[in-house]
């Protein structure tokens, strides 16, 4: 059921351009679909592995970074002789690349900070965003500093035939950020359901018995921080060649707790969740737009966020699931009076 | 069950150890070995060592002078999933189990060890890949039904009735596929029926060629089940043989109800 609802959504989604023509409306989702793929990423440290990663936003930021760059062509002066030069590389190209650098920077990270967990690993990431920030805000002769990487070259260009309007270069970009979230879905689905995610979840429910049956667990916290940091990095390039500039502000923390609250509101640990979070909280500031003012605006964001977590403490997809299963087993129980419960939906009570 | 001739070398030796925390001496220059096929039983009074012990063995505590050989390897100093990886696979004393998955799952996932299949062959969902999960699925089954959690597969762990709880931990250790199997306490809280059902599950995981290192307090299992018994008191061995000649030992009685029993033993 859930794999079939998971595909119609997808067509849903891609369906949208045949009915609408606004190119507002296009803009609105493809920024909520890079914001979903950064959110789907976060999930699979702080849903699966139970790791908090407060400074997500950082593999994001490198990556939209390494896109600017080496889309853009730079040159590092190494020693006063030698000047490392790099010319501009195609679009696609200098994606892959940011997902290359962001997931080595996940390795890193992972290595660096999984020995010592909780509250640590916040710290860590939390600083190694900030100091990645720094680098951006301060490195001018590579990053331009404050006065922003211009003129980034678009993906959608990339795609022959399509150039003809402003129109058609959004539901390029929407399509190509569309195909990255599917990807990069069906990559996490993948990894959650094999023994690589059997491995995460026995490491967040039960450490020391995990090890006891023989799991590494440090070897699958990297694993899923690498995982994690590359798909962020994915969502960091597609920023940049969408918007096509990019400056120190993608380094916000505003930005890492975005993702965190479409995390937890859609239901961290499960799949749909992030999609689920990141589509209400990617639509509701550009709803809220076209009604009040900005303050109320992040009211009404805030006390709702507040909601969700007070009432869905599990979050929307966990809480829907619960109400599916009950209504499906009263269902049954009417039908043959032999029925197995499955998960019992008492027991997440709380 | 007695297989002790057939032995060359033990599958568990442990020389000479000590463990210290500070000041406190938990365990001081104990050694004993469990031969190939043996259920040995490790008991003392509390805080006699033996749970310090267990975590030693398995890697969970350093320790502190000694060694511990298990099939000719030195395991000091290795982590415990490697110490799992090399067939010695422990249970806790307070009940360790994943309680938010279902039991089915719990025993998946203590399958890790014998799913072996690389990242990348994962990731490529390959067809080796696929085929390997669906046997995984069977082997869940058939390790639920030996240990007689059979009808439970789709409960959550956490909702099961505590002596099922057991069970579901002794089958998640047998998942891991262990050659050596150590049991901190393992019947500690079951009623009667099910210590003596359970007791009837030790054999038959005997007879499946495991090795069993057993910590309990129901002596009347110990003295059933074992083929000999270890006596730690204040982390010294005071007494290492067949049960029978356990139960007569002066020292273990003085241990076990004090000083002032001697006389009137």
């Amino acid at each position: 059921m859930t794999t079939t609802m998971q595909w119609l959504f997808v067509a849903a989604l891609a369906g949208l351009p045949l009915v609408m023509h606004d190119q507002y409306f296009f803009h609105v989702l493809i920024m909520m679909g890079i914001f979903t793929i950064g959110a789907m990423s976060l999930n699979l440290l702080l849903g699966y592995t139970g790791q908090l990663s407060l400074g997500h936003v950082a593999f994001f930021g490198i990556g939209a970074y390494t896109s600017a760059l080496v889309s853009l062509g730079f040159d590092i002066q190494i020693t006063e002789t030698y000047t490392f030069v790099l010319a501009p590389k195609p679009a696609w190209f200098s994606l892959i690349c940011s997902v290359t650098l962001a997931g080595l920077c996940g390795w890193f990270i992972g290595k660096l900070s999984f020995r010592v967990r909780g509250a640590y690993f916040v710290i860590v990431t939390i600083s190694f965003a900030e100091v990645v920030r720094l680098v951006a805000l301060n490195w001018v002769d590579l990053t331009e500093g404050p006065m922003a990487l211009n003129n980034i070259p678009p993906l959608a260009t990339a795609l022959p035939g399509f150039d003809s309007g402003p129109l058609q270069r959004k539901i390029v970009n929407y399509y190509i950020v569309l195909g990255v979230a599917v990807f990069s879905f069906l990559v996490i689905k993948r990894i959650i359901q094999s023994r690589l995610g059997r491995a995460m979840v026995a490491l967040r429910e039960n450490e020391a018995l995990a090890k006891s049956v023989g799991i590494d667990v440090t070897r699958y916290l990297v694993l899923a921080a690498i995982a994690s940091a590359a798909i962020a990095g994915a969502a960091g390039g597609l920023y940049a060649h969408y918007v096509r500039i990019v400056d120190p502000d993608v380094f916000l923390f505003i930005y890492t707790v975005t993702m965190v609250i479409m995390v937890v509101s859609g239901g961290k640990g499960t799949l749909a969740g992030p999609v689920v979070g990141g589509v209400i909280f990617g639509l509701l500031p550009e709803f809220l737009r076209g009604h009040t003012v900005p303050e109320v605006q992040w009211m009404i964001y805030g006390a709702l966020m507040i909601l969700i977590v007070y009432f869905l403490p599990q979050g929307i997809v966990p809480a829907v699931n619960k109400w599916w299963t009950a209504y499906r087993s009263k269902r049954d129980q009417v039908v043959a009076t032999n029925v197995s419960l499955g998960r019992n939906p008492q027991e997440q009570e709380g | 069950m007695n297989t002790h001739s057939m032995a060359g070398s033990p599958v568990l030796a442990v020389n000479n150890l000590a463990v210290h925390f500070g000041g406190l001496v938990a365990i001081s220059d104990a050694s004993f070995a469990v031969d190939e096929g043996e259920i040995v039983s490790l008991i003392g009074p509390n805080g006699a060592g033996k749970t310090t012990a267990f975590n030693v063995i398995s890697g969970f505590l350093r320790a502190t002078q000694g060694e511990i050989v298990y099939r000719g390897q030195r395991l000091n100093g290795l982590r415990p999933h490697e110490i799992a990886e090399a067939g010695l696979v422990r249970t806790f004393q307070k009940t360790s189990i994943f309680g938010n998955n279902t039991v089915f799952e719990n025993v998946l996932i203590g399958l890790h060890r014998v799913s072996a299949a690389s990242t990348w062959e994962t990731l490529l969902a390959l067809p080796k890949v696929r085929r390997r999960e669906r046997q995984l699925r069977d082997e869940v089954r058939e390790i639920l039904d030996f240990v007689g959690l059979g009808h439970r597969g789709e409960e959550l762990a956490g909702s099961l009735a505590y002596g099922e709880q057991r069970l579901l931990e002794i089958a998640v250790a047998l998942a891991a596929k262990p050659s050596l199997l150590l049991l901190d306490e393992p019947a500690c809280g079951m009623n009667p029926t099910e210590a003596l059902s359970f007791r009837k599950l030790l054999s038959s995981i005997s007879e499946r060629r495991i090795t069993i290192l057993l910590v309990e307090h129901n002596m009347r299992m110990v003295m059933g089940v074992s083929d000999r018994v270890v006596v730690l008191n204040h982390g010294k061995i005071i007494a290492n043989g067949p049960p029978a000649e356990i139960q007569k030992n002066p020292e273990v009685v003085r241990a076990y109800l004090g000083h002032g029993a001697q006389k009137h033993a």
